[in-house]
């Protein structure tokens, strides 16, 4: 199969990415070119096998569920790009017009 | 100074008083110093590394001190150290202080490691040639025009231009193995689950796993030894206990081994690089040991369906960088939803958003089952087949690389061409089992070469053993 350019809009879309008109020709050929390679497994019958989920045998892992302040609201927010000493700041979400 | 390469001799020469640490932390610092244009290091902690050799150092004369104590180590700059800058070699986490330490972290400093510095990488670990990192590439100390390999890049360099005496890095189709190949040092993945990755950056989950570069496999041994073991924080880390790596590195006997002749027909293996596999086989059999040819049909398909797999994980994991909550937010944005989206098209290179556009792709209605469904079939038929191998045999024996460094520039033109290079390493990422690189010779132009071991589900004692064994073996040449 082939990508276009109509899907590599949807795809960055939904991947919260911007592709601008100058990178979208390289970048169409190359993910073209990576997914005919992908496709190779199409050669492989796979019928009776099951999907390889879960790499280690570790079954039902659990922990008691204690209440711990592991960092404090000053150190969550440290990184913060923007934020109010409370709260991350994002800009408005709703416009009243 | 020596050049120390295992980190018993320190403490020895510390104990003996011929040595204090803060002179060898010095000394490195020195080094690092006068080979910045290798760009190994992103940041060194010099202060730090001082203040806490002295202390170190009182410790290991007075008998307290911890199981690396002597030891100086960088980590790539993907490992969460708390108070210190962690950026995954990208814009978007450029200024990103972490507000924790891994779990690895704690385990090294609670054995009085001195840890100093951060060390170069590819950006999210996505590359094999270091070459997609925010702060630049960086450059192989054999040969300056060529790359160290990916994506801990730095963390070998550092090992082989004597920056530091090990460095951790992490692996997730062959990220410590095929630098450590192409730098001249030893590289080691553990079993997936034998280390616990809380604390390290996520770029395939159901891959990733820490591992040490050295210079010995003592000091491997020794790293993981601190570093392995269960770990509240990351449920597939493993509740097997963590067995005494370094007291049980004597090897006697006769293994039997395998190796793969699909790897030796390979398209693209360098003859010098053949030659090397052919030659360590036949020393190997010439010391009685069992080595034998066993065909692995699926040694095409291991390359995409790791990226398949990596890619679908990767642009799920990568999501959390919104600019909100952390990391680089664009100037530039208007509203939410340009927050996310000029934040993370400005903050991304362009090898991290190829793979999160793929990945989102097989991920996406209507192409999961073909893509990412299947490469999960294709994942067990891998990795049974692989452990098929294993039952009637010790170790699989694999060059590391189809061959030596290349030239920065050479492949970033074709991402496919630069994906193929890392056929031999991504075999033991499929199926989760450790594999070691071993410095086992170099080109005639001098280019260091490795070769590969794979061992057996959580079998890193034996693989450990051997490896010391067939660098002994070898080392007669």
């Amino acid at each position: 199969m082939n990508l276009d350019n109509e899907t590599i809009v949807r795809i960055a879309h939904l991947a919260r990415l911007e592709v601008n008109e100058s990178e979208k020709e390289s970048l169409l050929k190359d993910m073209n070119n990576i997914l005919h390679f992908m496709e190779k497994l199409n050669e492989l019958d796979t019928t009776d096998v099951e999907p390889l989920i879960y790499l280690t045998d570790e079954i039902n892992v659990l922990r008691e569920d204690v209440v711990k302040q592991e960092i404090t609201a000053e150190a969550a927010l440290l990184n913060a790009p923007l934020h109010d000493g409370t709260y991350f700041k994002v800009s408005k979400v709703i416009d009243k017009g | 100074m020596e050049k120390y390469t295992t980190l018993s001799s320190v403490q020895q020469d510390i104990k003996d008083s011929k040595l204090h640490l803060r002179q060898l932390v010095e000394a490195y610092l020195q080094r690092i110093e006068e080979n910045k244009h290798l760009n190994a290091f992103v940041e060194v902690f010099a202060e730090e590394a001082r203040s806490q050799a002295e202390i170190v150092n009182s410790r290991l004369l007075d008998g307290t001190a911890g199981k690396l104590a002597g030891m100086v180590i960088g980590i790539k700059d993907l490992i969460c150290y708390q108070n210190h800058i962690v950026s995954a070699g990208s814009k978007i986490l450029d200024n990103y202080r972490s507000v924790f330490s891994s779990t690895v972290v704690e385990r090294l400093l609670a054995e009085d490691a001195v840890i100093i510095g951060r060390q170069n990488c590819d950006e999210f670990a996505m590359g094999g040639s270091n070459e997609n990192s925010f702060h630049g590439p960086v450059k192989n100390n054999a040969d300056n025009s060529r790359v160290p390999g990916g994506s801990s890049g730095g963390s070998a360099v550092a090992v082989q231009a004597g920056l530091c005496m090990a460095s951790l890095g992490t692996d997730t189709g062959g990220s410590v193995r095929q630098p450590a190949a192409f730098c001249g040092v030893v590289g080691l993945k553990p079993t997936y689950g034998r280390v616990s990755r809380h604390g390290v950056i996520a770029y395939a989950s159901s891959f990733d796993q820490v591992g040490p570069i050295t210079n010995s496999v003592e000091d491997a041994a020794l790293l993981l030894e601190v570093i392995a073991g269960h770990d509240e924080y990351d449920s597939t880390s493993s509740t097997l206990p963590v067995p005494a790596y370094t007291q049980q590195l004597d090897f006697s006997g006769k293994k039997r081994i395998a190796y793969l002749p699909e790897t030796l027909t390979s398209e693209g293996l360098d003859p010098e690089v053949k030659a090397l596999t052919e030659k360590t086989i036949k020393e190997l059999q010439e010391a009685g040991h069992a080595v034998e040819p066993i065909s692995f049909p699926y040694l095409d398909f291991v390359v995409p369906t790791y990226y398949i797999l990596t890619m679908a994980e990767a642009s799920s994991n990568l999501a959390r960088y919104d600019g909100v909550h952390y990391g680089y937010r664009s100037p530039n944005a208007t509203d939410l939803e340009s927050t996310y989206k000029k934040s993370r098209s400005e903050g991304f290179g362009a090898e991290v958003k190829r793979r999160i556009l793929l990945g989102s792709f097989v991920l996406s209605a209507g192409h999961y089952d073909a893509f990412y469904g299947k490469a999960q079939r294709v994942r067990r038929v891998i990795r049974e087949k692989t452990d098929e191998i294993l039952q009637d045999h010790d170790f699989i024996l694999l060059p590391t690389t189809p061959g030596p460094a290349f030239g920065i520039g050479e492949k970033t033109d074709d991402p496919v061409t630069m994906y193929l290079a890392d056929i031999f390493t991504v075999q033991a990422s499929l199926a989760g089992i450790p594999a070691i690189s071993l410095p086992l010779g170099e080109t005639k132009t001098n280019l260091p070469l490795g070769i590969q071991l794979i061992g057996k589900r959580f079998g890193e004692s034996e693989l450990l053993a051997f490896s010391k064994y067939i660098l002994n073996v070898t080392k007669s040449r």
